[in-house]
């Protein structure tokens, strides 16, 4: 699998622009990734592809279409110096899961690139890099298969228990 | 122990000290979603067996983004809602009063220590009315319209001290657009910005929400203002029954960093293409050729916003090279600026006003800009493409610098005109 490289402060209307909202069918939204900022990718991304980008990544509004145009290409990781917080989420709820590493500026585009969750680290041109752990909460719904899996059964949720991140 | 506001927010709805880092299953007092995010929403809640929402009387439902529908399967998504709303029994607004944010303060759904949620990212605009108010994904309001709380990792926050007095024709929007500069695009991800100090108490609940809707731009969960009189004022008439309580950070509680702030030597700001952070004072775009001025958005198309377009006007026109667009925030907004004339001198003044929705604030549906387009825009975001074409081009201002700016034709110091 290979990887798409973005910089700093990609926002949700680079990852698909407004005028697609009324869309929520992932393959179409998938059409429509990167429209107008990056011609190559939406023609070209496989299942498996990787997504690498320095900070804040998925920043701006909290449109789900913009995990949902990732996925819906057959994206499952973003690797990212930081992400944007409502983007974290809604990529960990669509089942899009959003790895924070500190040296994803070292990775290059278009590098072949194989992520080993469980170990904590990504390895792409013969080096390792470490990513760090989904938090505790995240990772339950992680574990789960999404948002939409871990509260299918549950008929109420316990309010205010809570524990440490 | 000493706390935070946004701590004693949490701490007062559990009944026991709640800490900025803790993971907690809060009880949300409201939900806000609109005609983009709802219908995946609903979706969400369907899939996850939803049958009956939490509680009809706690969700916002309205239409604003693309509004009236201005394609089929916006009017398809505005009928899926609909039937949504009655089925579960839950109040829709419709297309009838505006923009969500604008429509949520005003009709007082949001009050101090509340926690609200709203499938929009700018619902951290609402901490302007003291709540704990922040924007959420569709499958997150899925799960909060099944069980009525979300899980929410507790924010620490950052405190800015604001002091001075505004010099003329400098304002909330200037201020924030300032603060973004300093602290940048994600400068505050994860945490709250917790707007106090004198300047701030001074200011109106219109400036707050100016301040506090563009939170989000640097990163924050939510912007709030300590509750005080102008907060309890606001609500008197908009929510029955409202005691006001003390509800304000502890002057040694733990914020992750503290800054003074001081507005009396502030100048007109401009947010530059493409990102909110790239602000320079006004002087340095002067003269920048744009082609369209839009006036609006939740951000700054309140009354007020309105009438300081207004005043910079006064009786002249704008220039013939630009297309001048206006858009009230609310149905409220938009009469307060029939009544007063402002709507009438708008109009005659060359620009086009229309009804109270989102308008070109996201390039969704009308206002679009072609390639190598300019336009300048008292909204919240200039990222690559937001308003239309990757190819063109947005600024932010103030009402002031954008009126000021219609009528030379280029970007233009509210101050020299
Ligand atoms: S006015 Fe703009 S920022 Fe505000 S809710 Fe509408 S699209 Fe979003």
């Amino acid at each position: 699998m290979r990887t798409w490289k973005f910089g700093d402060n990609i926002d949700t209307d680079a990852i698909v622009p407004g005028r697609y909202l009324t869309i929520y069918d992932p393959v179409t939204l998938a059409s429509h990734a990167f429209e107008g900022t990056r011609a190559d990718y939406a023609k070209n991304v496989k299942k498996g592809d990787v997504i690498v980008a320095g900070r804040n990544f998925g920043c701006g509004s909290s449109r789900e279409h913009a995990p949902i145009a990732l996925s819906g290409g057959g994206v499952r990781f973003i690797i990212a110096r930081s992400f944007a917080r409502i983007f974290y989420r809604n990529a960990i709820n669509v089942g899009l899961l959003p790895l924070v590493c500190s040296d994803a500026d070292e990775i290059a585009d278009g590098a072949d690139l194989v992520v080993h969750m469980n170990e904590g680290y990504v390895e792409s041109g013969r080096k390792k890099y470490a990513i760090e752990p989904v938090p505790g909460f995240l990772k339950e719904i992680v574990d789960s298969g999404g948002l939409v899996d871990y509260a299918r059964n549950l008929e109420e949720v316990e309010t205010c228990t809570g524990s440490r991140s | 122990m000493a706390a935070t506001l946004v701590e004693k927010i949490f701490s007062r709805k559990c009944g026991r000290p709640v800490r900025a880092g803790e993971v907690i299953m809060a009880p949300v007092d409201a939900a806000m979603i609109h005609d983009i995010t709802g219908p995946l929403a609903v979706q969400k809640f369907r899939e996850m067996n939803g049958r009956k929402v939490f509680d009809p009387k706690k969700i916002v439902l309205l239409f604003d983004h693309q509004i009236p529908a201005d394609s089929l399967p916006a009017a398809e998504n505005h009928v899926f809602l609909r039937k949504f709303a009655i089925e579960q029994k839950i109040e829709n607004l419709d297309i009838k009063e505006g923009i969500c944010h604008q429509v949520v303060m005003e009709k007082g759904r949001a009050s101090p220590g509340e926690i609200i949620v709203g499938a929009d990212s700018h619902t951290c605009m609402y901490g302007a009315a003291g709540a704990f108010s922040t924007g959420i994904g569709s499958t997150d309001m899925g799960f909060v319209l099944k069980f009525g709380a979300l899980y929410f990792r507790v924010p620490e926050t950052i405190r800015l001290d604001i002091h001075g007095d505004f010099p003329r024709r400098v304002g909330a929007k200037d201020l924030i657009l300032a603060l973004a500069g300093k602290i940048g695009a994600d400068g505050a991800t994860y945490q709250a910005l917790e707007f106090a100090g004198e300047t701030m108490h001074r200011m109106g609940m219109p400036g707050r929400m100016t301040c506090c809707n563009m939170a989000v731009e640097m990163g924050a969960k939510v912007g709030i203002v300590p509750p005080d009189n102008e907060t309890w004022e606001y609500l008197k008439t908009r929510r029955k029954g409202t005691t006001p309580f003390a509800l304000e950070s502890d002057h040694d509680a733990a914020f992750s960093s503290r800054h003074r702030f001081d507005v009396s030597t502030l100048s007109p700001k401009v947010a530059t293409p493409h990102n909110v952070d790239q602000v320079v004072d006004v002087g340095k775009v002067a003269g920048t050729h744009i082609d369209q001025v839009f006036i609006g958005s939740c951000t700054n198309g309140r009354f007020e916003d309105l009438a300081e377009a207004a005043e910079v006007l006064g009786n002249r026109s704008f220039h013939d090279d630009i297309r001048v667009l206006i858009i009230p925030a609310s149905r409220a907004e938009y009469l307060k600026a029939i009544r007063k004339g402002i709507v009438e001198q708008f109009v005659a003044a060359g620009a086009l006003v229309e009804a109270p929705c989102c308008g070109p604030c996201m390039g969704g549906a009308f206002g679009l800009l072609a390639p190598g387009e300019v336009s300048l825009s008292t909204s919240n975001r200039n990222f690559k493409g937001r308003q239309g074409s990757a190819e063109s081009f947005v600024y932010l201002c103030s009402p002031a610098t954008a009126a000021a700016s219609a009528i030379r034709g280029e970007i233009t110091d509210p101050r020299e005109v």
